[in-house]
């Protein structure tokens, strides 16, 4: 976003905003009569804004890689800063599986949402060769009916996040946004005592010398490192997530966001369901963007509905078809007889499969049947 | 904080004028319009538009606690970190001490089974001192089918407190705590609950108790999707009341037949039918929860009344800490009591599945 480095009044740069050009190289082919017109400004002040934006353009040092378009990063890049990610484990080794290993940073889980660029295009005008372009960001959606195990699910990932890297976590902070109050701060505890019993079970293991290998991370650390937060109305959402920015600043090693749950808030108060897409979609763009920046993932966990399809009732996502669209990866989470199975609906980099997995007193494990196994659709 | 003016936070002047100039005035409207549609509207830049935002999203968003210190702040200003014993060993073991505060329970069952019962018995409870088990304070009862019996209440009570309820004064006090009141319409009830926001802390107020949600749901006319549209705002206010006040909310429910609008399935599974498991609940069940799945999504913990070949049992079928766990139960001149407080774990929806 170039534009509003040029020194042209607001509102010629509120007009080039509007008209769609937001970067300096879409002003490289376009003549001053084609930008008045666009504009609705006079020729001469059409040809002013080309002369200063040609300035500019021509002081900046271009670098190789990008000289083609501003912000794109090549596929082999991209390879190899995919591959050279973290994963935080959901402490079920068939989720983790079907997953490609746990859940990448740098990726937003969200279940229900398909092309990027469509969103980005349609939304905000913006040209794909933007900084947003990076095809690498992803959103997870996780979805389910209620006691499914969603907050469980969350709760899982806000503590697992903490594993120390000796272990093959990553050690960073979580952030978690309940906008429901499912949170409950005893099952956290449960849940991060039960983590450090697993740690020290596999420090004696793999150390395999006698004496006492005792983690000396303590359940409290661990709640320590979850920033609360509790969100009362859609308003203290967004604001929330604006908000975000500064603090992520200032709290660097947060690596995972989990936002419980992200549909609760929107479902009412909205008469115009246009702007409700426009407000999420927005919303979404926000996580996207952090997610990028600070490196780290953002799981959002979703409500379901009914919905009529095909001559029946079906189950689906709430908040409307646009936002299931949003999202690049979606997780369902649903029932498979007497099992709880997750389902990957939608990924562009990962197969189609379920695994089994169940709630236990300890957290999320893999699930004890027998027969357990994945099944790649 | 949604509703936070403009002008109340101190942005550069020109900016703020802008907003007032085209009436956005309360931090709601400036965060509702996405950034473009800002920009458009006030004719400014994307840079005074973000920096505005910043600035207005800074003053509205929430603090953050970290889990640790809400721990301790529950630990240390709630009774029993924030659970209210029910008196059913079994139950409070599960729900790691009782019913949780701030977020709301629920009792679902068909007619009969011993929903009022309960709650009777519950109200009674809180009214009691802390030495007794109770929450020391006052009782809101909103009787929607006219169920309450003070003199049922009075019996439970002097079975199971003998050396309070034997005293007149004493029995009138607690009696005293209970308020009952009777909406007729939604619309009253609405209006009570707007009340009782208001009023809560200051009263001593230390429970809520609606019995039954579905009653008055169903006696508006209104169907489909107006109904869910009231309903939703109700499930919100409700929420937000549980929340901000921190105390325990019991809302009981009905039951319904299984129709064949209730979708069970996604659009996957339908497409796929190899591997997957046919659910013998649904051909068991037939009785779902009234009120649809937005209010099931909506309460925090799920306690299921049904009778099975002759036995009553409660089961926790949704709860954040408690594992899918069955008591048998019977229904005594004492209140609700539980046959065995070894639960029963359930495997798999069939804790959700209602008999009767």
């Amino acid at each position: 976003m170039e534009i509003w480095r040029l020194p042209i009044s607001a509102s010629q740069r509120g007009k080039l905003i509007s008209a769609g050009y937001t970067s300096l190289s879409s002003l490289s082919s376009i003549s001053s009569s084609d930008l008045a017109r666009e504009l609705k400004v006079s020729e001469s002040e059409a040809m002013n804004i080309l002369k200063v934006a040609s300035h500019s353009r021509g002081s900046e040092t271009s670098n190789a890689s990008c000289s083609i378009v501003e912000g794109a990063q090549t596929a082999w890049d991209m390879l190899h800063d995919e591959e050279s990610l973290m994963h935080i484990t959901t402490s079920s080794a068939d989720l983790d599986n079907i997953l490609g290993g746990g859940i990448h940073c740098k990726e937003v889980t969200e279940i229900g949402w398909s092309s990027l660029s469509l969103i980005v295009n349609s939304v905000l005008k913006y040209k794909l060769t933007t900084a947003f372009g990076s095809e690498s960001i992803i959103f997870m959606l996780i979805g389910g009916v209620p006691g499914i195990g969603k907050t469980q699910l969350g709760i899982q990932i806000a503590v697992n996040v903490q594993i120390p890297n000796d272990f093959g976590g990553l050690g960073g902070k979580a952030i978690y946004i309940d906008t429901e109050g499912s949170f409950m701060v005893e099952r956290a505890f449960q849940i991060a005592e039960a983590c450090i019993e697993d740690m020290s079970e596999y420090n004696r293991f793999l150390r395999k010398d006698f004496q006492e290998c005792k983690i000396k991370m303590l359940p409290q650390d661990i709640l320590e490192n979850i920033f609360y937060f509790r969100i009362c109305s859609y308003t203290e959402q967004i604001a929330l997530i604006n908000y975000l920015d500064k603090f992520l600043s200032e709290h660097k090693d947060v690596k995972v966001i989990v936002v419980d749950s992200v549909t609760f808030h929107f479902r009412q108060d909205f008469d115009d369901m246009a702007h409700r897409t426009r407000v999420l979609s927005g919303m979404a763009l926000k996580l996207m963007n952090l997610a990028k920046r600070f490196s780290l993932a953002v799981v959002l966990l979703n409500q379901v509905t009914t919905k009529h399809t095909e001559a029946s009732f079906q189950l689906a996502f709430a908040l409307g078809d646009s936002w299931s669209h949003t999202c690049t990866n979606r997780i369902v989470l649903y029932w498979n007889g007497n099992e709880r199975y997750a389902y990957i609906d939608k990924s562009p980099s990962l197969r189609s499969a379920s695994a089994a997995y169940s709630v236990t007193a300890r957290g999320i494990r893999n699930s004890s049947s027998s027969c357990k196994r994945i099944k790649m659709m | 904080m949604a509703n936070k003016l403009i002008s109340e936070i101190r942005l550069p002047k020109s900016i703020a004028n802008v907003f007032s100039a085209r009436n956005i005035s309360t931090a709601k409207d400036a965060l509702s319009l996405t950034e473009f549609e800002l920009m458009e509207l006030l004719d400014v830049g994307l840079t005074e538009v973000r920096s505005a935002l910043s600035q207005i999203s800074e003053i509205v968003a929430p603090p953050y606690q970290t889990a640790l210190s809400l721990m301790e702040q529950r630990f240390q200003n709630e009774h029993l970190g924030g659970h209210f014993p029910t008196g059913l060993k079994g139950l409070d073991a599960a729900l790691c001490g009782g019913i949780p505060f701030g977020v709301l329970t629920e009792l679902v069952g068909p007619a009969g089974i011993g929903k009022t019962q309960f709650c009777l018995k519950l109200s009674l409870l809180a009214s009691l001192p802390t030495n007794y088990g109770g929450l020391d304070g006052r009782v809101i009862y909103i009787d929607v089918e006219s169920k309450f019996s003070s003199r049922r209440l009075l019996e439970i009570g002097l079975r199971s407190f003998p050396e309070i309820f034997q005293m007149k004064e004493m029995a009138q006090e607690m009696a005293g705590r209970i308020l009952v009141l009777r909406p007729t319409s939604l619309a009253e009830f609405t209006q009570s609950l707007e009340q009782i926001k208001v009023s809560l802390l200051q009263n001593q107020v230390k429970m809520l108790v609606i019995d039954s949600m579905a009653a008055l749901v169903s006696g508006e006319h209104e169907q489909g999707a107006r109904r869910q549209q009231t309903l939703s705002w109700h499930i919100s206010f409700i929420k937000s009341l549980a929340e901000f006040s921190r105390i325990p909310v019991v809302v009981t429910n009905q039951v319904r037949s299984r129709n064949h609008d209730d979708a069970s399935r996604y659009s996957f599974q339908v497409q796929s039918r190899d591997g997957a498991i046919e659910t013998p609940m649904q051909y068991d069940s037939h009785l779902v929860a009234a009120l649809g799945i937005q209010w099931a999504h909506a309460v925090t913990t799920r306690l299921v009344l049904e009778a099975k070949s002759g036995e009553r049992f409660i089961k926790v079928a949704k709860s954040p800490i408690s594992p899918p766990l069955a008591f048998p139960f019977h229904i005594t001149s004492s209140g609700i009591s539980l046959l065995s407080d070894d639960g029963k774990e359930v495997m798999g929806p069939e804790i959700n599945a209602i008999h009767c």
